[in-house]
């Protein structure tokens, strides 16, 4: 079982190589929407991959009002 | 003043061989009667079609839909519903909405279609105005609801909740698929002035806008936007905007069912799913956001740059060639002939797609039309009862939001000199007024016109063209509304003299759709230094925002702002004094 750090990690890591950006650039309180410069379908697609990675299936509204990768993080450790 | 009345004969640039069925709606007096025959006259057409990502979770004919809704009209009538009782929908895009919504009209009440975006407080603060006496609700917004603030202040009597777990925490709610009486329900009328919703157009944070909406106001849109893309029964429209979305209202429901058509629910807005759900369901039409349609664009034109260099050459001499001969009007069979895989791509049988909410780029209508894919953009708002202008093709026009639609009279109030000026809007589709605000009501419908607020101009062949806003307010993408009084209670007990939240677009008008943002003006104590951890405050709180309703900037103001005797921001005076004083490029810092 991953703790939530890892797992704050780990989406830290695939956002990076999702968005090609650095991963150093990426802190857990990060607003990415304002990081990254992303809108909300991308944040979608970026969910999809964290999806396939970690074997869990999380709804849409799992994102309403999530605009940090600790909030995000949490989310998907609560499915695990 | 430039008036103009709707086309008498609208243009059918895409309606179908075959002689469409639908309901005459000018016989009936309510959605409910139009609905209750609908439904009978297409029992064994399919209505309803529910999927969730890849999976099909329900499919319903017309007969299975009435079968789910009596019982449902008929628990909520022995609850004490009754005719002129309001009842709120707070759900994602499903087909359960519609169940309900049927149910409602059938018992003679008023629908207050909800945003299941909203926050709890706001759901909250809607549901006390609106005074809903039931409230039909998805498990995971409910359980939002009941942890909010204000929870224990909720006045609805009946409250049915989806999709509920096995043993989970109702908090005195019934579960929605229990709620039904076998006993038969008693169809109760409506007359066409009766109130038929409450839909709120803006006001969650500070004045709520109702607009209240009548069976008259519905009834002649539909048979307004039917005229020009008709329904029919084999036609799908897929819905991925929820249905409370004053559009998908209209053409996600009471349109296809009034033709005996089907709705296609698709319950995430993720792209990938959407490209497939075209496919699978041959999909006929589908309306969306900007934001959604650019992400198709950019899916599509990604595809393109793949092509090898030779193909791309061809591409482009097809692209040239479909536009040469659909420059009068679409050429629906010879597009889909030219561009074969692209048509299949978006399931072979695709007529239109509808854009709306917000101002769409020509450049994108231009690209989808180039390949003989119509996106049929639209001007209008839920005081006017959705639609207003609409593109018909006849011909294609990027750079304009259409003609009004039949029944509409458009006209511009004090127009400039270039022809710029207020649209005003008089039709029956226009609401009744807002939900208990006379004096709000007074100022935004004049002698019969709505006053809309957004400044453009009617062209010489009857078109409207839309250069910005008179009002202090800016629409996103998405599709959202946002007043910026709503969101200034994010920033109260900020530690400055004074703050107001601004459309950077009011304070320094521009004849533009686009590059719509919020900033905010700050008066300082006296000898108040903008500091870093002022700056970081700022920023946290415009955190808390959802994204799409964050402020972009602020601007340091060296006066006191001006007020009314009772203390109000004088918002007008002050954003004209910052125009005159400020320069845009400078004035602003970027948050």
């Amino acid at each position: 079982m991953r703790t939530l750090e890892q797992t704050t990690d780990e989406i830290l890591n695939l956002t990076a190589t999702h968005f090609k950006v650095p991963r150093a650039e990426l802190a857990p309180n990060d607003d990415f929407f304002k990081k990254l410069g992303i809108d909300s379908l991308q944040a979608l697609e970026l969910l999809t991959r964290l999806e396939n990675h970690f074997g869990i299936e999380l709804p849409d509204y799992e994102l309403q009002g999530v605009t940090d990768f600790r909030t995000l993080a949490n989310r998907i450790q609560s499915r695990l | 003043m430039q008036r103009l009345a709707a086309r008498s004969s609208p243009t059918r640039a895409l309606a179908p061989t075959q002689q469409t069925t639908m309901l005459d709606l000018k016989n009936y007096e309510s959605l409910g009667a139009a609905l209750r025959d609908a439904l009978e006259r297409w029992a064994d057409e399919t209505c309803l079609i529910e999927a969730d990502r890849d999976r099909e979770k329900c499919r319903l004919t017309y007969r299975q839909f009435k079968e789910a809704a009596l019982p449902l009209a008929s628990a909520l009538q022995q609850a004490g519903f009754a005719a002129g009782d309001r009842a709120a929908i707070i759900m994602t895009n499903q087909s359960k909405w519609l169940i309900s919504a049927y149910a409602v009209f059938y018992a003679g009440g008023v629908l207050v279609p909800l945003d299941y975006k909203l926050t709890p407080a706001e759901h909250l603060a809607l549901l006390a105005h609106s005074k809903a006496r039931v409230l039909i609700v998805e498990y995971h917004l409910w359980r939002a609801i009941t942890q909010g603030e204000g929870f224990p202040g909720l006045r609805a009597e009946t409250v049915l909740v989806t999709e509920t777990p096995p043993n989970a925490e109702f908090a005195g709610a019934c579960r929605w698929e229990e709620f039904r009486s076998e006993r038969e329900p008693g169809f109760v009328p409506r007359a066409r002035r009766d109130w038929a919703a409450i839909v709120y157009s803006s006001g969650t944070g500070g004045r709520p806008k109702g607009c209240v909406m009548t069976h008259e106001n519905y009834l002649e849109q539909c048979m307004a936007l039917t005229s020009l893309y008709p329904f029919w029964p084999g036609v799908r429209y897929l819905s991925i905007l929820p249905t409370n979305h004053a559009i998908d209202f209209m053409v996600g429901f009471i349109g296809p069912f009034t033709c005996g058509a089907a709705v296609v629910h698709l319950r995430t807005l993720r792209p990938e799913y959407i490209r497939e759900a075209f496919s699978r369901y041959k999909i006929t039409y589908m309306t969306l956001v900007p934001l959604v349609l650019k992400n198709l664009e950019k899916g599509l034109r990604a595809r393109f740059a793949e092509l090898p260099p030779h193909k791309r050459i061809v591409f482009k001499m097809l692209v040239g060639l479909n536009r040469l001969l659909t420059r009068r009007r679409p050429n629906l069979k010879l597009s889909r002939r030219l561009f074969g895989k692209v048509h299949q791509a978006f399931g072979g049988e695709l007529r239109a797609l509808f854009v709306g909410g917000a101002f769409t780029e020509p450049a994108t209508l231009q690209f989808f039309y180039d390949l003989g894919i119509p996106v049929a953009n639209a001007y209008g708002l839920t005081e006017a009862g959705t639609a207003v202008t609409l593109n018909d093709f006849n011909p294609f026009r990027p750079d304009t939001v259409g003609k009004p639609l039949p029944g509409m009279e458009v006209r511009i109030v004090n127009p400039d000199a270039d022809g710029i000026g207020e649209v005003a809007v008089r039709s029956k589709t226009v609401m009744a007024h807002y939900l208990d605000d006379p004096e709000m009501t007074a100022e935004t419908i004049v002698d019969g016109w709505l006053m809309t607020g957004d400044l453009g101009r009617i062209d010489a062949a009857g078109h409207l063209q839309l250069f910005g806003r008179k009002k202090n307010m800016i629409v996103t993408e998405e599709g959202k509304n946002i007043y910026p009084e709503d969101i200034e209670t994010a920033f109260e007990g900020l530690p400055v003299k004074e703050f107001c939240v601004f459309a950077a677009n009011y304070l320094w008008p521009r004849r533009t759709m686009v590059g719509e943002q919020l900033v905010i003006a700050l008066r300082l104590e006296p000898g108040q230094e903008f500091t870093e951890a002022l700056r970081a405050d700022l920023a946290n709180r415009n955190r808390r925002l959802l994204n799409f309703k964050r402020i972009s900037g602020y601007i340091i103001w060296d006066r006191d702002f001006p007020r009314t005797a009772s203390l109000k921001i004088k918002r007008t005076i002050l954003a004209e004094e910052i125009g005159r004083r400020l320069e845009r490029a400078s004035a602003v810092v970027a948050l």
